[in-house]
């Protein structure tokens, strides 16, 4: 049976990773092998770098990390943001990534999924979806641009449509939770693992063990993303782990 | 020195960058003199079976590869690479394999109430207890794939649990296969490599 995930998620800067991170002692804080490293040894089952500025240049330092991480780390690595063209893709991939995730250029230009998904396999592309509860609509509002645009888009209904294009698996956020650290929202996942059958990773409102029991125990989640709780060193993943096999989760 | 065979497959480089980490000196090669004179050869392979088949045909690598492996060099398949060696898979029409292990390669059944692909960390069982592999008993690995080998008993070394159970491990004589990738399975999946080199540098294959 495949183990839940846990997933640190790495926000990258001109080659560093950005937000303190200080859950061990490490002599360079901002050094992205350093970290990595840190986080296997302590159990994460996945890593995902989010370039933060997304520039072509950027990109070529973010394929330098890669490439750097993957000679040192052995597990898989996602890496996003402003990624918008297969050439993209295939440097990533290159370098040493093992999946891609694409958000805004998904929604702009539906295409770029089917045309990743068919050059490298549905299991290399990753959709990442932003979204919120529109209370109005009644319906998960998508957002892109980082959460500064909303779009007309119903989260359930591009979550479908991207699979049906060849995503792979769905990295799904709240932002009604992100940064909350109120829990993760259920109710979203489970109306997305209603909707589609590849896996989902949730993300957004980590804020303690009892959260990632929830999630796993309310939705059929197969991974949890969290930054801020692991970077600040407030859980650890073995910690989460641990809960999480005293209630009967499977986990590596 | 082990030979990664170069034919165009995706993973190729993380696997080098496994070795590189355990001071395995390996050479990424597609020329039959090199395979010949290698301690080992490295078969990588992600994607689909018969186009995985046809870029080791349009490299005249078939004949070589099975001569090899019959000759009693030392083999390890990854992944995709992994499923080459049997007779032959049924993705996508039936093609033909290499032919070094005996069985097929057949889709996951998706009608088990389990994902497919099969995407993520899954726990081994051993099934041979006294395989140098079986310090992976109980220990996970990095699993992706939607096509699985369908191998008789005395090939199964370790398999995992996804609806059916499924070879994750399998091994007849000098030829080895992994259908995880040890290049992403953290120190379990370096664990598994170093012990292949254990077994390459004492030539000693014969617990399978």
């Amino acid at each position: 049976m495949l183990a839940k995930r846990i997933i640190p998620c790495l926000d990258v800067a001109d080659g560093r990773v950005k937000k303190g991170v200080n859950f061990v002692n490490l002599t360079d804080v901002g050094d992205p092998v350093a970290i990595a490293a840190a986080y296997q040894q302590q159990g994460a089952d996945e890593l995902v770098f989010l370039d933060i500025f997304a520039t072509n240049e950027h990109r070529q330092t973010m394929a330098d990390i890669v490439e750097q991480v993957s000679a040192q780390v052995f597990m898989p690595l996602t890496i996003g943001g402003g990624i918008s063209s297969v050439t993209d893709m295939q440097r990533l991939l290159k370098a040493g990534a093992d999946k891609i995730s694409i958000n805004s250029a998904a929604v702009a230009n539906p295409a770029l999924i089917t045309a990743g998904a068919e050059k490298f396999g549905n299991q290399c592309i990753v959709v990442a979806i932003d979204t919120a509860w529109d209370a109005q609509a009644q319906q998960y509002r998508v957002y892109t641009h980082g959460g500064q645009q909303a779009t007309d888009l119903d989260a359930i209904a591009w979550a479908k449509a991207v699979v049906a294009r060849g995503a792979g698996e769905l990295l799904v956020t709240s932002m009604d939770r992100d940064g909350t650290k109120a829990g993760f929202d259920t109710d979203l996942y489970q109306a997305l693992g209603a909707a589609v059958n590849v896996p989902i990773i949730a993300s957004g409102g980590a804020g303690n063990l009892a959260d990632f029991e929830t999630v796993f125990q309310q939705s059929p989640v197969d991974g949890a993303l969290a930054a801020s709780v692991f970077h600040y060193g407030e859980l650890t993943i073995s910690e989460v782990k641990h809960a999480l096999a005293a209630k009967g989760v499977v986990v590596r | 020195m082990f030979a990664i065979v170069d034919y165009d497959t995706g993973n190729t480089r993380n696997l080098k960058k496994a070795f590189d980490y355990l001071q395995v000196p390996t050479t990424l090669t597609a020329d039959p003199k090199v395979l010949n004179q290698a301690d080992a050869v490295i078969l990588p392979g992600v994607g689909a079976f018969a186009a995985a088949m046809q870029a080791l045909n349009d490299r005249q690598l078939v004949p070589v590869l099975q001569q090899l492996g019959q000759a009693g060099k030392p083999m390890l398949g990854i992944c995709l690479g992994m499923q080459l060696l049997f007779q032959s898979s049924s993705e996508y029409g039936d093609h033909a394999g290499l032919g070094l292990l005996k069985g097929q390669v057949a889709a996951i059944p998706t009608n088990l109430g389990v994902k497919v692909p099969q995407m993520g960390w899954n726990q081994n069982n051993v099934q041979q207890l006294n395989s140098p592999f079986a310090a992976i008993d109980g220990q996970f690995t990095y699993f992706v794939h939607s096509y699985y080998a369908v191998s008789p008993a005395d090939q199964i070394v370790a398999t995992v649990d996804h609806g059916i159970a499924i070879p994750s491990i399998v091994q007849r004589q000098n030829v080895v296969g992994m259908q995880f990738h040890p290049e992403k399975s953290g120190q379990v999946g370096l664990q598994q490599l170093a012990t292949f080199k254990e077994m390459v540098m004492a030539n000693d294959f014969s617990s399978n």
